[in-house]
């Protein structure tokens, strides 16, 4: 096999990893490791969280110089509503009384008040997950089974005209920004400008005329096949490049000759043998990779008007709303965060020369 | 070197006259001289194994074009008529002779603004990827050199640096970079900073892979051996090595960079007074123009991040299989 444990661990991302010990197969031991696995992936995940909170807090807080200036730039602000906001944001305390209070807030899932819509970041946040979730959720499957797909194909004989032709296209769609395509395609297929009929709405995620259940499910399905259509785009050609140098590195492995061996069929070897192996190292990439979901996310929403935390986030940018910008990214961060955590506990499952 | 030595301690009257049996004169080749004429063929061999990469050379021609352009805009693009009150044309004008590319809501020419902004995108793209490759690199070096010879203390600095390119390397980078360009005080340096200061993890791990398999050869035990100091061996011996990687990365950095700077700019991060293709496109976004079916004015200038963009990966994945000779005809 060509993937060692140490190897296929590296690119979780978590820095050192303890090297199993090759122990017997003694029960307690081997829970005893488990446990040690565990405790210092939950280790490494809080310390990361906690650079988040500090990050957020020194983004935010520090950087500005004065976050209430830098939001009433340019506009009719009076003294009182300033000074309303200074005592909101906590101003008039020390810088680490600041930080605790800021802090405990975050534990206790409070993320500030927006400047911008009077309520509290949480509640917004809560009220466009959903719409988040399934926009993204949506884009990652299709891209990530595209990507699997046809890097599988263009790894497994490198250098052909498949490969060729893929990796171009693969290429061209990652050299495109996200924003830049989606535009495109809302000039092209709904614009309704020239000899194409507007095909698909230019935005929102579903029509406020639309009553009853299934007219509601018909209607957000097209609103969301440009935004999913833009966000596959852009984020399948890195699936596919992981895929196919996952797959190249394993062709040489000699379980492959031996399969060829017995007689198998070429397309048998592949979807049989190498396929199964090369997905196991590309499953923590894709997870590591999540972090440009969110970007393409924040794009395609802005893009397409579509009611989620993307649009959210802009919507606090343009202001600026600093308390909503502040609270998103704790929240975007520390969500890429737990996918790795998450990553890395199941990853053993699924390989089991990992397991600790 | 021994030629000199012979010749030295001879008076100089008689070096002028032509020994009649004496070694024949040997034009002077000093140290320096045989490094420069050794750099200068590695140079031609480089350039030769570049050449026979196809894609690359396409990716190259078309960056001079696209360079030469930029840096000749003021000769053919006049100024005033990139401003709002200056603009020569009507409202959103169709593609023409004279406009061939259309006119924007204010009536400029959108040739001309896309020519134009080429210049901030650009320099911002290079500048930001300076930035980073800088700042990735003195990690890299640092975290690989002093985690295979650093004792106690490097090892603990190595640990700690990489924990740090992590941390960067999950976070979502554009919400990062949005977030420092939010809070800093708008203009292009801002731009620059926020994108440099997000994209250097992957080259930071990369050199740190490098420096690790170069701090393993003899001739680094040798210096060591002989009393080079951590100074010494990172830039004597670490640094030359690795930067041929460093190039290939730089190249493809360059590529992210000028997507981050137009899209900062689509997010309305960048500085309103200045055009860049991300600015254009921003522009033309509030301006409604893209649900009206505009579309000559927000083609050309994202066609032009592509191009730019696509140019500079070929380069840099030819670069990549010059200098990494398993990678050839895999591209």
């Amino acid at each position: 096999m060509t993937t060692t444990p140490t190897e296929a661990d590296e690119p979780s991302g978590a820095g050192t990893t303890d090297v199993p010990a090759p122990a017997g197969p003694t029960g307690s031991g081997r829970a005893a490791r488990v446990l040690t696995y565990v405790l210092g992936r939950l280790t490494t995940a809080v310390v990361s969280l906690f650079a988040v909170i500090v990050a957020g807090f020194f983004l935010f807080r520090i950087l500005p110089g004065d976050p209430v200036r830098a939001m009433t730039e340019g506009r009719e602000v009076s003294a009182e509503q300033r000074e309303e906001l200074r005592r909101q944001f906590g101003l008039d305390q020390p810088l680490w009384q600041q930080f605790l209070d800021y802090a405990a807030g975050l534990l206790r899932l409070d993320l500030g008040t927006s400047f911008q819509y009077r309520e509290p970041v949480v509640d917004l946040i809560l009220e466009r997950l959903g719409p988040t979730l399934l926009l993204a959720g949506t884009g990652t499957v299709i891209a990530a089974l595209l990507g699997l797909f046809l890097g599988a194909r263009a790894g497994w004989k490198p250098g052909g005209r498949g490969d060729r032709v893929n990796t171009a296209v693969a290429l061209f769609f990652w050299s495109v920004p996200t924003f830049w395509l989606g535009l495109l395609l809302i000039v092209l297929l709904s614009s309704g400008r020239g000899f194409m009929p507007g095909l698909f709405p230019t935005g929102g995620m579903v029509d406020p005329r639309a009553s009853g259940t299934l007219e509601t499910v018909l209607s957000t399905a097209q609103h969301m096949v440009l935004p999913v259509v833009t966000m596959v785009a852009v984020i399948y050609a890195q699936y596919l490049m992981i895929m196919r140098s996952s797959l190249m590195d394993e062709k040489g492995a000699d379980y492959l000759t031996t399969a060829r061996a017995k007689g198998l069929r070429d397309t048998l070897v592949r979807r049989r043998h190498a396929v199964p192996n090369a997905l196991l190292p590309t499953v923590t990439l894709i997870f590591l990779n999540l972090g440009q979901v969110v970007s393409g996310v924040i794009l395609v929403e802005t893009v397409f008007s579509w009611p989620g935390l993307g649009q959210l986030f802009y919507s606090g940018l343009r202001v600026p709303d600093l308390g909503l910008v502040q609270g998103l990214f704790v929240v975007f961060a520390a969500s890429v965060i737990l996918m790795n955590l998450l990553a890395d506990l199941v990853y053993p499952l699924l390989d089991p020369r990992v397991r600790p | 070197m021994s030629t000199s030595e012979h010749r030295n301690p001879r008076p100089r009257a008689h070096r002028t006259e032509p020994a009649p049996d004496g070694p024949p004169p040997v034009p002077e080749v000093s140290a320096r001289a045989l490094a420069r004429r050794r750099r200068r063929e590695a140079l031609a061999r480089f350039a030769r194994e570049y050449a026979r990469n196809r894609a690359g050379l396409v990716g190259l021609a078309s960056l001079l074009t696209i360079g030469l352009l930029a840096l000749t805009a003021p000769l053919f693009v006049d100024q005033a008529h990139l401003t709002i009150t200056g603009a020569p044309g009507e409202s959103y004008q169709p593609p023409s002779w004279e406009y061939p590319l259309g006119t924007d809501n204010f009536g400029r020419s959108v040739l001309d603004l896309v020519v134009w902004g080429a210049r901030v995108s650009l320099t911002v793209g290079l500048l930001a990827t300076f930035v980073s490759v800088t700042l990735g690199t003195l990690i890299g070096v640092t975290a690989g050199h002093f985690g295979s010879s650093g004792g106690v203390g490097g090892r603990i600095v190595s640990a700690v640096l990489m924990r740090i390119t992590d941390w960067f390397l999950v976070l979502p980078t554009l919400v990062l970079a949005v977030a420092l360009a939010a809070v800093l005080p708008r203009g292009i340096g801002t731009i620059i900073i926020a994108i440099g200061l997000t994209v250097w993890p992957p080259t930071a791990r990369l050199v740190r892979a490098q420096t690790l398999a170069v701090e393993a050869r003899p001739y680094v035990e040798r210096a060591r051996a002989l009393g080079g100091g951590h100074a010494h061996v990172m830039g004597w011996h670490v640094l030359p090595n690795v930067m041929p990687v460093v190039l290939a990365q730089t190249t493809l950095l360059v590529a992210t960079s000028i997507i981050a700077e137009s899209t900062l700019a689509f997010l309305g991060m960048g500085d309103p007074t200045t055009i860049s293709w991300g600015g254009i496109l921003e522009a033309a976004r509030t301006a409604g123009a893209i649900s009206a079916g505009i579309w000559w004015y927000m083609i050309p200038p994202g066609l032009a991040i592509a191009v730019v963009a696509l140019s500079f990966t070929l380069c840099g994945r030819a670069v990549e299989s010059v200098i990494n000779p398993r990678l050839r005809g895999q591209s």
